[in-house]
């Protein structure tokens, strides 16, 4: 009995610990990667090909997910709103919901599960196929050359898709609630343009994107580096790559959230 | 994959992202509305603001001319200080009054400019001598029992 | 030894934390060589290797490549002094999002500022050496193994390297493709005056196309000499190696108790 709880006792500060380090791990490699990013910044078509194959293949399913979720908020919005009479701020309801919350963490969700687990998946196996091992020995620096693109890529692509994901999702609504249900369409746009501030609203969406492009591109480049250079090594890296990214966007999202919107409303 | 079709592709995509960020700040926020000269400040005590809320719009006959900037408590008169950023291109006379209104029965409240007819005008900094508070809905419908029980005994 | 040697190791010792992996090596290899270090899975062969490529520094001991002590090197000396190395890996190594010109030309692109065209001329010519030229359109992907090794060799050779690696060239190619490999290395050696060090426990190719042969066993080099030599040698462990025997100096059980203590067996059938 005493044995059991010592043991998981024991079970939580190995995790603790193997945390804390993958932690400072990923820091380092983060700093790393800033350090190095002078060759991906002077040679831009390097981020430019990263760009396509992280920013324009996660397009489809930024947009028909966005276009969804506004159309489901739209409709969502509109049943509660019409109990109180004032199904016009229906607009409002959903262009705040998305530009504020779901455009940048929906975004960066589904960012993390398709772009993210694709960057992990392909540096993990340039690594256990010794490519990462040979351009060193060509003296070529890894993270310079491989890391440092796709981290600078993802950065990039993700405030655009979150803002494509708010727009769609703008859209959506209109869609269900003016076209489909027949709210009236200048109250609709009127109401949604009074009520959503450009600086608190869209530009804190707009850091928020930011921060969780900086998160979820650091999470998947670290994870990819960090695989143990084997088939299994790499799909469980790439599994590491979908949840931490989630862990952190919904935590980091709260820690954001208390300092922009704190006292406003 | 070619490289030229790649580059196309990635322009389209920075070309539609930014192109998204626009339509953000022009259709859906309130960009287009945001005064592109400055505004100068007034001041305003209230007895009683309400659910009046920093971000409130200051409107005159139903025209948003600016917006609340502050709200602080003041210890030296007892009441809510409010400071209103007024856009340039509206000015007002000295006896102007405000008050603070809501918009529908449950809608937020705002500010409202009524214009007096001073030859003076409002300037950065001076302080809105007439206001009328917030009407409080308990308050209102406590006189309001309260006249009828008085019309009662009057019977 | 003398000094004219590409490479000298002396006295090399490394280990991994306590376990010791190579105790004291003394090897010394010549410009236009092909030198074979062979010896079990296991015997440190690899890592010899990698200290050589200063990837990991040696305990004790040095290796010498062209007169400089490879561990002593600052990071950029060392990336310098790479540039005259090649590295073979297991598997070739391509960088499968490259097609195969873009494989042989990217040691230039990132190390030159040759212009394209001159990329295309040395390019094609390297992959002519190799056979490929006609492939250069292909992707990593649509090679066979032993298209892909060639293709890597092409690509270690791009920058006329004084010293090229094969970590395990002949592993897991057809009889066919294995000859193609060893004889390209025996002529891309002859042809670029380089040397080359094959790590491999291919007995019988090997010895067809190299200089000298080190038997790198415990730790320690076992035997050396060269083909002639081994082939003809008497010492056990050598003959054991050259001619697969199952049993001799290295052991088939794996270090263990007596089979009668470990079966509990001991006191009842005696």
């Amino acid at each position: 009995m005493f044995k059991r709880l010592t043991s998981s006792i024991q079970s939580i500060g190995h995790g603790f610990i193997e945390y804390t380090w993958q932690f400072g791990f990923a820091c380092r490699f983060f700093i790393l990667i800033l350090l190095k990013s002078a060759v991906s910044l002077r040679r831009f078509g390097l981020v430019m090909r990263e760009l396509y194959f992280v920013g324009v293949m996660s397009l489809i399913i930024i947009l028909v997910s966005g276009l969804f979720v506004g159309m489901v908020l739209g409709l969502q919005g509109y049943e509660t709103l019409q109990k109180f009479g004032s199904e016009t701020a229906v607009g409002t309801l959903v262009a705040l919901s998305l530009v504020r919350e779901l455009g940048p963490v929906v975004a960066a969700l589904l960012f993390a599960s398709r772009a993210g687990s694709a960057i992990t998946a392909e540096i993990g196996l340039m690594k256990a196929t010794e490519q990462l091992a040979a351009m060193g020995m060509m003296a070529v620096d890894p993270i310079a050359r491989i890391v440092a693109p796709r981290f600078w890529a993802g950065v990039i692509s993700m405030p655009f898709l979150a803002a494509m994901f708010s727009v769609m999702g703008v859209f959506g609504g209109y869609l269900v609630t003016v076209v489909y249900i027949g709210v009236d369409a200048g109250s609709f746009w009127s109401q949604m343009q009074s009520n959503v501030d450009f600086h608190y609203d869209i530009v804190n969406g707009f850091i928020k994107s930011c921060f969780f492009g900086v998160a979820v591109a650091t999470i998947a480049v670290f994870q990819g580096y960090d695989a143990a250079p084997t088939a299994e090594g790499v799909s469980r890296a790439t599994t590491r790559t979908v949840v931490t990214s989630a862990l952190v966007i919904l935590g980091l999202d709260f820690i954001l959230t208390a300092f922009m919107f704190r006292g406003v409303s | 994959m070619q490289r030229s079709t790649m580059d196309l592709w990635v322009g389209l995509f920075v070309i539609l992202g930014i192109g998204a960020l626009l339509i953000l700040s022009l259709k859906v926020g309130n960009l287009s509305t945001y005064s592109r000269g400055d505004s100068y400040q007034l001041v305003g005590n209230f007895e009683n603001i309400g659910g009046l809320k920093v971000r409130a719009p200051v409107k005159s006959s139903g025209v948003v001319v600016g917006r609340v900037t502050d709200i602080q408590f003041s210890l030296e008169s007892y009441d809510a200080v409010v400071t209103l950023n007024v856009d340039n291109r509206y000015i007002f006379p000295k006896d102007t009054f405000a008050s603070i209104l809501t918009a529908g029965l449950l809608g937020e409240q705002y500010i409202g400019l009524d214009a007096g007819g001073d030859d003076a005008m409002l300037e950065s900094g001076d302080k809105i001598m007439q206001t009328n508070s917030a009407v409080v809905l308990e308050e209102m419908i406590g006189r309001f029992l309260f006249d009828k029980a008085a019309d009662d005994d009057d019977l | 030894m003398s000094s004219d040697a590409l490479i000298e190791i002396n006295n090399l010792n490394f280990s991994y934390g306590a376990r010791p992996i190579l105790k004291g090596i003394n090897m010394s290899m010549h410009r236009g060589k092909v030198i074979a270090i062979m010896g079990g899975s296991g015997s440190g062969k690899t890592t010899l290797l990698r200290l050589i490529s200063g990837a990991v520094k040696p305990s004790a001991g040095y290796v010498k490549f062209d007169n400089q002590v490879i561990h002593e090197l600052k990071r950029d000396e060392l990336f310098k002094l790479r540039r005259k190395m090649g590295m073979q890996f297991q598997f070739g190594a391509l960088f499968t999002d490259l097609s195969v010109f873009d494989n042989v030309a990217f040691q230039i692109r990132e190390h030159t500022d040759l212009p394209e065209p001159m990329i295309r001329d040395l390019v094609l010519m390297k992959l002519h050496a190799v056979g490929l030229r006609g492939a250069h359109e292909l992707m990593p992907g649509e090679l066979s193994g032993g298209m892909a090794r060639r293709v890597a060799l092409a690509r270690s050779i791009a920058l006329d390297p004084a010293l090229i690696m094969y970590d395990e060239p002949f592993t897991g190619l057809d009889p066919i493709s294995l000859s193609v490999i060893g004889s390209l290395i025996r002529r891309l050696t002859n042809a670029l005056g380089m040397t080359s060090i094959i790590v491999t426990h291919d007995v019988q190719e090997s010895l067809k196309i190299v200089d000298y042969v080190y038997f790198v066993a415990d730790g320690v080099i076992a035997a050396e000499g060269t083909p002639q030599e081994v082939r003809e040698s008497v010492k056990p462990f050598v003959h054991q190696f050259v001619h697969g025997k199952e049993d001799g100096p290295v052991h088939f059980h794996y270090p263990a108790n007596a089979y009668q203590t470990d079966l509990n067996l001991e006191g009842k059938l005696v």
